[in-house]
């Protein structure tokens, strides 16, 4: 599974968008199966076409907005695509209505309250499985780093909080899981702590993981080359006195990112197992072993991804806390569909306050 | 008296929502006269006679067929004054309200969620569920908030440190009640306490973004809050007593008690009505102005030049409606027309709001919501037409009457780096000049 996932990486952000995709698919399908086989209806009039119909229409909301951002020029050169963007959420909401006018349609008497649940269910794994997915999207198009580390950091620390736990656990976790301990949680957090600060060094230094991906109309593909931005240039930092002694050195030149990740890897140990508890907890209480059988001896796509539930959603959280501010040119886009007055008022306002910073010459007239 | 009082207990029961009779298909429309024959059969969650003393006393001379109409017409008439005062009173009480009914609507629904999985004493439960709901709606609150009042936001040192961070404090206020609910999990309960966490997850999804959508179309102007749902509300009026008139063929197995002819007759009387009264409310500023916050009165004010949308068209009318009406244009607001558009959604639409809470009181075998209102049952009876109203407002605005905020876009242009927004402003230079709006003349200025 590693070497698959270095392989995918090597192969660029298209093909890592259509995994993500296709893990988000797979696991919906996990969740939804087990929801059949505990309420014993796979036999419901319509419910596995609505089900996989409202999962087409909330990915066709989400890619619709995320996409629109980002392929912002091929967009304006189609005809068609430009009416969909414009009324895309209408459009959404239009498909949404009529899938669920469709399940009020298909309310049979005698399995009310299992039609109800099934579509309880669906939605509540659609919230999960689908926004989850998206955020990581987003994520790999601020630059592939913002989606290899958190992942590598939750995999790391699955991985060394089971062997510090094989090797010197004895203190159990939590009554969930009986084969958590504490010495493989704390094990755990620090080695993915430093594996995180690792990883981050090495490949902040390469611009195909720190650019934010665009779209180039001319190439028609994805490129990843800028100007790495000051989080990945490297800095002098002084070093506190304890840590003077130990390594003997003043300073040390870290990447700023690195910083980052010590908060990604921390969230990472000590919240990412929340998740994996909540889906052991979710196993038991339907007494199923694992999600699936796809992977021989792992379980199925689901027991590999129920730590990064959170992960994903916090290091998006984190982006738009702590790192970047608007994108802008999505405030472009906006700006261009305003009513020429408007746009005229806000030219003004944006001159007074440019030439106040200034960063615009007075005299600068083209 | 007693015995009257007796059947006007089980009357309401029986004549007010669907019966769960499992053989026939009701062939004419249920009157008042017909649920007299089933009043026989209990209801299955035990009902309380909830009808005020007062109205029992007045009304005991009446046949008991007659009194739950009078009952439900006399709430009715109290709701829609309630429903005038408030909005008398101004957007900071509707605010209010509509935030109280949204903690009322919850608590309801969970409630039931409780009965149905006997699930009361779960430990932490209850708390569990508020507490989310507060994180929800601290979260919907803040984002809508930090647009409205920017200014006085800026103002303060403690806001502006919060809707900084805004995101991040609510993930981490979701993170801390997730947290909890992991660590009390209890090994006889998990199933139960996962369905309870489902239901709350579901129910704040329908609940909170729902009344946060009306919140949003609220201070696009009043009359976007106004007109749809009293749209909702006339539909469900008019469809009712064409349905008592002239019913006659059922419109669907769910409820047995709606027909086809009062839905139809349901659909025009309400277009007549929006037509109406979007044509009474566009003359008046404080309904058509978007609410705004204004720092030097420290107030909400609704004051603006109107809109292209409430301002008086010529409208040529089409031929065949000439002869009819005798005239070739007539005088409307544009607001009117998108008025037709929302009254079609609320009457063929939200019916479908209203079916699926009744597939739900079956599904778990309730007859009500709750008993809030006598003889209308809670207020979820009275709210489950307007689920998806809000939302298709809230969409149709989005799409189709106003672009971005230009003040929201000017507020994250100086949050840019300044390459950026110089990269911008050319940009925005070049558009403006090819489309000859920017001249030298006004460059100069």
């Amino acid at each position: 599974m590693i070497s698959l996932f270095f392989l995918i990486i090597y192969m660029g952000s298209f093909m890592l968008m259509l995994l993500v995709l296709g893990i988000q698919v797979k696991c919906f399908h996990e969740i939804i199966t087990i929801g059949y086989r505990v309420y014993r209806s796979y036999d419901l009039p319509w419910f596995r076409t609505l089900s996989w119909y409202f999962l087409l229409c909330v990915n066709y909301f989400f890619y619709g907005e995320t996409v629109a951002d980002y392929f912002a020029t091929f967009v304006q050169r189609e005809e068609q695509l430009q009416f969909l963007i414009r009324y895309h959420r209408f459009i959404s909401f239009a498909l949404y209505l009529a899938g669920f006018c469709m399940f009020v349609l298909s309310l049979v008497k005698k399995h009310y309250r299992l039609q109800f649940y099934m579509f309880a269910w669906t939605h509540v794994t659609l919230l999960i499985t689908v926004t989850q997915s998206h955020l990581v999207i987003q994520n790999l198009f601020e630059g592939m780093i913002w989606f290899l580390v958190p992942i590598s950091s939750v995999i790391c620390n699955d991985i060394t909080a089971y062997l510090f736990g094989f090797f010197f656990g004895r203190t159990p976790l939590i009554k969930l899981s009986p084969k958590k301990t504490w010495e493989g949680f704390i094990g755990g957090f620090f080695s993915t702590v430093v594996f995180g600060f690792i990883a981050a060094y090495m490949l902040s230094k390469y611009q195909y993981f720190v650019c934010p991906v665009e779209y180039r109309s001319d190439v028609n593909s994805f490129v990843t080359e800028c100007e790495p931005s000051e989080l990945f240039q490297l800095q002098s930092y002084s070093l506190p006195p304890f840590l003077k002694a130990v390594l003997r050195r003043e300073t040390v030149s870290l990447y700023p990112f690195q910083i980052h990740s010590i908060a990604l890897s921390t969230f990472a140990s000590l919240i990412g197992p929340f998740g994996g508890f909540f889906a052991s907890g979710f196993k038991r209480a339907f007494k199923i072993k694992d999600f699936a059988n796809t992977i021989p001896g792992h379980g199925g796509i689901m027991d590999r991804f129920d730590c990064q539930y959170l992960m994903a959603t916090f290091v998006h959280v984190y982006i738009t806390s702590f790192i970047r501010g608007p994108n802008p040119s999505k405030v472009l886009q906006q700006l261009l569909v305003l009513q020429p007055e408007q746009q005229l008022n806000i030219y003004k306002t944006l001159k007074t306050h440019l030439i106040e910073k200034g960063i615009l010459q007075p005299t600068l007239k083209v | 008296m007693t015995e009257l009082r007796q059947r006007a207990a089980r009357e309401p029961d029986a004549a007010s929502e669907d019966k769960e009779l499992e053989s026939e298909v009701k062939i004419d429309g249920e009157t008042a006269s017909d649920s007299e024959s089933r009043a026989e059969t209990a209801p299955l969650s035990t009902s309380v006679d909830d009808t005020p003393e007062v109205l029992n006393r007045a009304l005991s001379n009446l046949s008991s067929r007659w009194k739950n109409w009078w009952v439900r017409g006399i709430l009715t008439l109290a709701m829609i004054a309630f429903f005038f005062i408030i909005i008398y009173l101004g957007p900071m009480v509707l605010m209010i309200i509509v935030m109280c009914v949204q903690i009322k609507c919850f608590h309801e629904i969970i409630t039931i969620g409780y009965n149905v999985y006997h699930s009361y004493d779960l430990p932490w439960f209850r708390t569990l569920s508020w507490y989310f709901l507060l994180c929800v709606n601290y979260f919907f609150y803040g984002e809508t908030v930090t647009d409205y009042f920017f200014t006085l936001v800026q103002r303060e040192e403690p806001l502006r440190i919060l809707s900084k961070y805004h995101r991040f404090i609510s993930f981490t206020l979701y993170l801390i009640g997730f947290c909890m609910f992991v660590l009390s999990l209890v090994k006889k309960h998990y199933r139960l306490q996962f369905y309870m966490f489902g239901w709350t997850h579901v129910t704040l999804l329908i609940v909170v973004t729902q009344s946060h959508l009306v919140i949003h179309n609220l201070f696009e102007g009043m009359i976007w809050f106004i007109v749809p749902i009293s749209c909702v509300i006339c539909n469900d009026i008019m469809a009712y007593m064409f349905g008592f008139f002239f019913g006659r063929t059922p419109l669907i197995k769910l409820s047995p008690k709606k027909t086809w002819e009062g839905f139809i007759g349901g659909f025009f009387a309400t277009v007549v009505f929006g037509l109406l009264l979007s044509y009474v409310m566009s003359g008046y500023r404080c309904f058509v102005c978007p609410v705004e916050y204004n720092n030097d009165t420290n107030s909400f004010t609704v004051d603006c030049e109107p809109s292209d949308l409430f301002r008086l068209q010529e409208y040529s009318i089409p031929e065949v409606i000439q002869s009819v009406i005798g005239l070739t244009t007539v005088w409307m607001y544009p607001f009117q027309i998108h008025s037709i558009a929302l009254s079609t959604f609320a009457s063929l639409i939200g019916p479908f709001g209203g079916f699926f809470a009744s597939g739900f009181k079956r599904a778990f075998k309730i007859k009500d919501f709750a008993n809030t209102i006598p003889g209308h049952g809670g207020i979820m009876d009275r709210f489950d037409c307007q689920y998806l109203m809000a939302t298709f407002v809230n969409v149709y605005i989005a799409s189709f009457i106003r672009g971005p905020n230009p003040s929201k876009l000017i507020q994250q242009f100086l949050t840019l780096r300044p390459d950026q927004q110089l990269h911008i402003f050319n940009t925005l230079r070049s558009h403006l000049a090819d489309k000859g709006v920017l001249t030298a003349a006004v460059e100069d200025e």
